[in-house]
């Protein structure tokens, strides 16, 4: 075996693996926050149809896309591989086990966490990538230009009260998910010092609540703007 | 010293415990009754009574690994209600005392459960995977003589310490038997962390390294997830700062070393 | 049998290195064609079995344990000697030999301890190359403590865990010659017997903990490490399976028992709380550095601490040995606590107890300094007493704690059985009648990384290379003995559990053979331990059978040593009409009740030879010649 692929077979290579692309995937998080938030802007979507117009047109995202659907399939199997091989370490259970006493639910959970992300992510993308890739448009004219409106499609979605129980469930465990990952990730490739650790954990904490929170007050301040408060 | 207690009363229990021929055979949990115990006595203790009342009924006695009853030899195991060496943390299970339970508990006891861990008999589980990763690159390879003077190597005293303390590892096997995967992770980066923060350790490091963690891998231990279980557990406070110190040296070494 | 201690000639000083010289050595390549046993892997076992496998010899190394790294060198807490003179404060190789010879009421080799200090110093060498961490000052270099019977400071540590780095580095230097394939190992393994060959020992018989397996293993020399005898006490500080097996089995070989009755008491025990007490807790010397002995002036005082003002206190340690204070020898320190205790003054409420007081340190030197230097001790203490020492002094009791008297060796380490050698607490060679605090380690080192790889190529290199296979009769006539002694313990059925024979054994030797003994008692002890033995035999309970992990069948064995050994020490003990180091006997002590030697007709090592079961032993003597120091009585005032 080279040691390439004996490194990447190792059990610590395919948990660097997990990390840098849990990190790498933290850095879209961010990119795909970001750029959402114009949603919020009052102009009727207009701000937000041409961002969505760019994200689907520019090439370099296009390249982008690729890699992070290849961050995405990495992180997923290389986790898929380390659980299987975790399950079976231990083929006779304890008959009484308390490890409630020893760790965080979501450390212990981080795949059943995964899974349900993965599960959201689906939904998100067969609504809204999918449907704005490869469905009718639906074409506005904004400063002259037409636009796909997506910002319509984005608040017709958010209008279905289990739509956004599914938006809010799915954020609530990608947070879960960071709660531990964030900070994993960074113990993972080495680093943790009694100088900058508690830092990264501190920061880790608060991406794992602002990120979803951010990413759920989208469903919600459509919901409740447009169905609650009329 | 029952003067320290001056209430403490004996106290009677209920005991599930793992019971199990042989490592070929299949075990099942058994229900025994120990009465008058003193909060005083080890856990350990606890079990020698109860080992001599089977003993006198006839009823082969439950074997369990102990050896030094005073926490540092590392033989004594046992998975107590649900913990690796019971609810107390930072103490082996021949350290822990029954003023940690009350009368009327009922108190389970398991082996060590991991896969590289088989039990031979009840409560005794085959632990020599360990010593193989030890085997493997758990020394800095000198001979006896030739060596220079102790103090020729002057080492800060913080690198010292901190080496110390990965060192404290017991070899227990708390850390595999607490982790969700079963991973021997802080184990083995206790020893790579205390051989690789000593100068003399250096030398070697990167082979060390690699070869610890292919033993480790080969042995079936599971991957660590970074849950922190293990160093919860671990009875001498193994830090999973030396896991993060495990990954670095791996990593630096995969890329890095000569061994292609 | 004459005795023949092989100490080279010339001055003391010269003697290792002119036999260093003088020693036979094995042609490298032919090493190989040599194999050694060496059973028990503490520091003496893997030290020697490390370095005889990196010279080239096949080793093939044995413990009970599931894993070598879990002998009971592991817990000795305080440290380790060694004539460094890192303090510049006087130490030398000749202070530390003439200490340890002192401390050991002259009952010891002058050549041997001699020896014993030379290499002292390669030991910590050694043991910082394979990355032990020891203590360190600030500026990165070694720091040092100083234990009782001292006045420098030439105790290397590692905080109160000495004992387990030491033993991890041998373990590592083990681990190396393991992955080599030069050790083979064998874990969960216990020898049974000594087979010897045209009268040379040549190999053992073992079982095996897990199978019940009974086998043999042929080499061309043997190595006993198996430690030492205190279990012989029920209650002691060694591990819960220490045993004397090994080093008794080879004693009914025709090895030599010497000075059996010079146990250690050590002074700083937790006392027992009650009768199901399995073992005791060392709390490691070192803390008489800065905790101050005391116990109420008047008896019966039932006060707390707390409670007792300072002028009502008696710092007996103190006020009798100004000079070395509380630092005094174990056996020193351990007799003036049983003697407060027996004018009751004693503490707790067993009243078998003196406090052990930190408060001036802490008062001195602050909270963080004590808890730096004994943080693990104090929570060891506290987890087993339930009572926090930093805010109230710890009770503390002598205890059985080290076998100053093991096998019989010469100046190589070898036994009266020719082949078969003995080192660390197994053999009776450096310590004499008493032993001082971090000397163990030091001896177990010193005997397995740097005396026995010189000795034993002498005895190698004059015997032909040929291996004895273990089909021989002699190896087939052991291990039928051995199973017919397995089927005889399993065939009794008796009443009484082996821990209660145990037990009662453990009583007879504390009262009558233990910090002070007297004519009458001992005899008294010898008639109950054959009653006992005889009963042992006839009403022990053992359930299961031989082939399976039997826990009962294990102890069995060891018990029934036990319970021969026992007499032995009785009798080493009634021999010995005198009182020295470790050795009190109650007729013989100064008016200040310090122990009273007689130079005149003890200066000897008592050496016993098996003649048959239930046979009276026969006494060899080997005098000692002290030609270096003068014999002066003990003065710690």
């Amino acid at each position: 075996m080279s040691w390439f692929s004996k490194t990447f077979s190792s059990s610590i290579g395919r948990k660097l693996l997990v990390a840098v692309t849990g990190l790498f995937l933290c850095s879209f998080l961010v990119v795909h926050l970001v750029g959402n938030l114009q949603l919020f802007k009052d102009d009727g979507g207009a701000s937000f149809n041409i961002y969505s117009h760019f994200m689907a047109t520019n090439p370099l995202i296009r390249t982008m896309e690729i890699v992070l659907l290849l961050g995405f399939l990495f992180h997923i199997y290389e986790a898929l591989v380390l659980t299987r091989r975790n399950k079976s370490v231990r083929p006779v259970q304890y008959a009484y086990n308390r490890p409630q006493d020893n760790s965080n639910w979501s450390s212990r959970n981080m795949g059943l966490l995964g899974t349900v992300i993965l599960v959201f992510l689906i939904i998100h993308l067969y609504n809204f990538f999918w449907r704005a890739r490869f469905g009718e448009p639906n074409m506005i004219p904004i400063e002259g230009t037409e636009y796909d409106d997506l910002y319509s499609v984005v608040v017709q979605s958010f209008h279905l009260w289990w739509y956004v129980l599914i938006y809010v469930l799915g954020q609530i465990a990608l947070g879960y998910h960071l709660y531990h990952g964030f900070s994993s990730a960074f113990h993972t490739l080495g680093l943790n010092h009694k100088k900058y650790t508690p830092g990264i954990q501190k920061f880790g904490a608060f991406f794992s609540i602002v990120v979803p929170a951010g990413f759920a007050s989208m469903p919600l301040y459509f919901f409740i703007k447009d169905v609650v408060l009329s | 010293m029952a003067g320290n207690n001056p209430n403490s009363k004996p106290m009677n229990l209920t005991l599930k415990v793992w019971r199990q021929k042989n490592f070929q055979s299949a075990g099942k949990m058994e229900t025994y009754q120990v009465k008058d115990i003193s909060p005083e006595m080890s856990f350990l203790e606890m079990m020698d009574v109860l080992n001599e009342d089977l003993l006198r009924q006839g009823i082969d006695p439950v074997a369990f690994d102990h050896d030094c009853r005073e926490g540092i030899c590392g033989m004594c195991s046992l998975y107590i209600n649900g913990r690796a060496h019971g609810p107390e943390r930072g103490t082996t299970t021949c350290q822990l005392h029954m003023r940690k339970f009350s009368d009327g508990d009922t108190i389970t006891i398991e082996p060590w459960r991991a896969g590289p861990f088989p039990v031979l008999k009840d409560l005794c589980v085959d632990r020599s995977a360990m010593d193989r990763i030890q085997q493997a690159g758990g020394y800095i390879s000198v001979n006896t003589g030739g060596v220079p003077d102790a103090n020729e190597i002057p080492i800060p005293k913080a690198i010292a310490d901190k080496a110390f303390d990965a060192a404290t590892c017991i070899q227990c096997g708390a850390c595999v038997a607490a982790c969700k995967n079963g991973s021997a992770m802080l184990f083995v980066s206790a020893k790579v962390s205390q051989l690789a923060l000593l100068p003399q350790g250096k030398v070697e490091r990167k082979t060390r390294v690699e070869n610890m963690v292919a033993q480790m891998d080969k042995e079936g231990f599971g991957a660590c997830t970074n849950i922190g279980s293990c160093a919860a557990e671990c009875p001498v406070g193994i830090s999973l700062e030396n896991i993060a110190m495990l990954n670095r040296e791996y990593i630096n070494a995969s890329f890095t070393s000569e061994n292609v | 049998m004459i005795l023949d201690s092989k100490i080279p000639e010339g001055p003391l000083a010269e003697k290792w290195d002119k036999h260093k010289f003088n020693v036979k050595l094995v042609n490298p390549a032919n090493k190989r064609k040599y194999d050694i046993i060496v059973v028990g892997t503490g520091l003496a076992g893997a030290s020697a079995a490390a370095t005889l496998a990196e010279l080239g010899y096949n080793v093939k190394a044995f413990c009970y344990q599931d894993s070598p790294r879990r002998a009971h060198s592991i817990a000795a807490q305080g440290g380790i000697n060694a004539a460094k003179n890192y303090q510049n404060d006087g130490d030398s190789v000749y202070r530390l030999f003439y200490d340890t010879i002192k401390g050991g009421d002259y009952r010891a080799r002058e050549a041997n301890v001699y020896r014993l200090a030379q290499v002292s110093v390669n030991i910590i060498d050694q043991c910082v190359a394979q990355g032990v961490p020891f203590a360190r000052e600030y500026g990165g270099l070694l720091a040092n403590r100083s234990f009782g019977g001292a006045q420098v400071s030439r105790t290397f540590y590692a905080r109160g865990q000495t004992g387990q780095q030491l033993l991890l580095g041998a373990y590592s230097a083990l681990n190396r010659q393991i992955a080599y394939g030069k050790v083979k190992m064998y874990p969960r393994t216990e020898m049974l017997d000594l087979v010897m060959v045209d009268g040379k020992a040549r190999g053992i018989v073992t079982r095996h903990l897990i199978t019940g397996k009974i086998e043999s293993h042929s080499a061309h020399a043997v190595i006993l490490a198996t430690g030492g005898y205190g279990n012989v006490f029920f209650l002691s500080t060694n591990a819960m399976g220490s045993n004397a097996t090994a080093a008794w089995r080879a004693y009914k070989k025709g090895a030599l028992f010497a000075n059996p009755c010079f146990t250690q008491i050590h002074p700083t025990c937790i006392p027992v709380s009650g009768g199901y007490q399995s073992k005791l807790t060392l709390m490691s010397e070192s803390l008489r550095n800065d905790g101050r002995v005391w116990v109420p002036k008047a008896v019966g005082d039932n006060r707390a601490p707390q409670d007792i003002p300072e002028n009502e206190r008696d710092y007996f340690l103190e006020r009798k040995y100004p000079s070395f204070g509380n630092l005094v020898p174990r056996d020193v320190a351990s007799r003036n606590a049983k003697l407060v205790c027996d004018e009751g003054r004693g503490v707790g409420t067993t009243k078998l107890a003196v406090y052990l007081d930190f408060a001036d340190a802490i008062k001195r030197e602050g909270l963080d300094k004590i808890s730096q230097k004994y943080g693990n001790l104090f929570e060891m203490y506290e987890k087993i007493t339930g009572e926090n020492p930093y805010t109230q002094p710890m009770r503390i009791y002598p205890a059985v704690h080290y076998t100053m008297g093991g096998l019989w060796v010469d100046y190589n380490l070898m036994t009266t059985v020719p082949g078969l050698y003995a080192t660390g607490e197994c053999n009776f060679s450096d310590h004499g009648a008493n032993r001082l605090g971090a000397s163990a380690l030091m001896q177990g080192l010193a005997d397995g990384y740097f005396v026995i790889p010189y000795t034993i190529g002498d005895y190698l290199a004059q015997m032909p290379a040929t291996r004895v296979e273990t089909t021989h009769p002699a190896f087939q006539e052991a291990e039928a003995k051995l199973r017919a002694d397995v089927d005889r313990l399993l065939s009794i059925n008796g009443n009484r559990t082996v821990d209660e024979f145990h037990k009662a054994l453990g009583q007879i030797m504390w009262d009558y053979c233990g910090m002070a003994r007297n004519a009458e008692g001992l005899q008294f002890a010898k008639q109950e331990i054959r009653k006992l033995r005889d009963e042992f035999w006839k009403n022990v309970k053992i359930v299961g059978v031989n082939e399976e992990l039997n826990i009962t069948l294990e102890k069995a064995g060891r018990v029934a040593d036990f319970l021969e050994l026992g007499e032995l020490m009785v009798d080493d003990a009634l021999n010995r009409n005198e009182s020295c180091g470790g050795h009190f006997r109650e007729e013989y002590q100064t008016p200040e009740n310090e122990a009273l030697r007689d130079d005149e007709n003890y200066t000897y090592v008592a050496a016993w030879q098996y003649t048959g079961e239930n046979q009276q032993p026969m006494l060899h003597k080997e005098e000692l010649k002290f030609e270096n120091v003068k014999l002066t009585q003990r003065s710690y005032k």
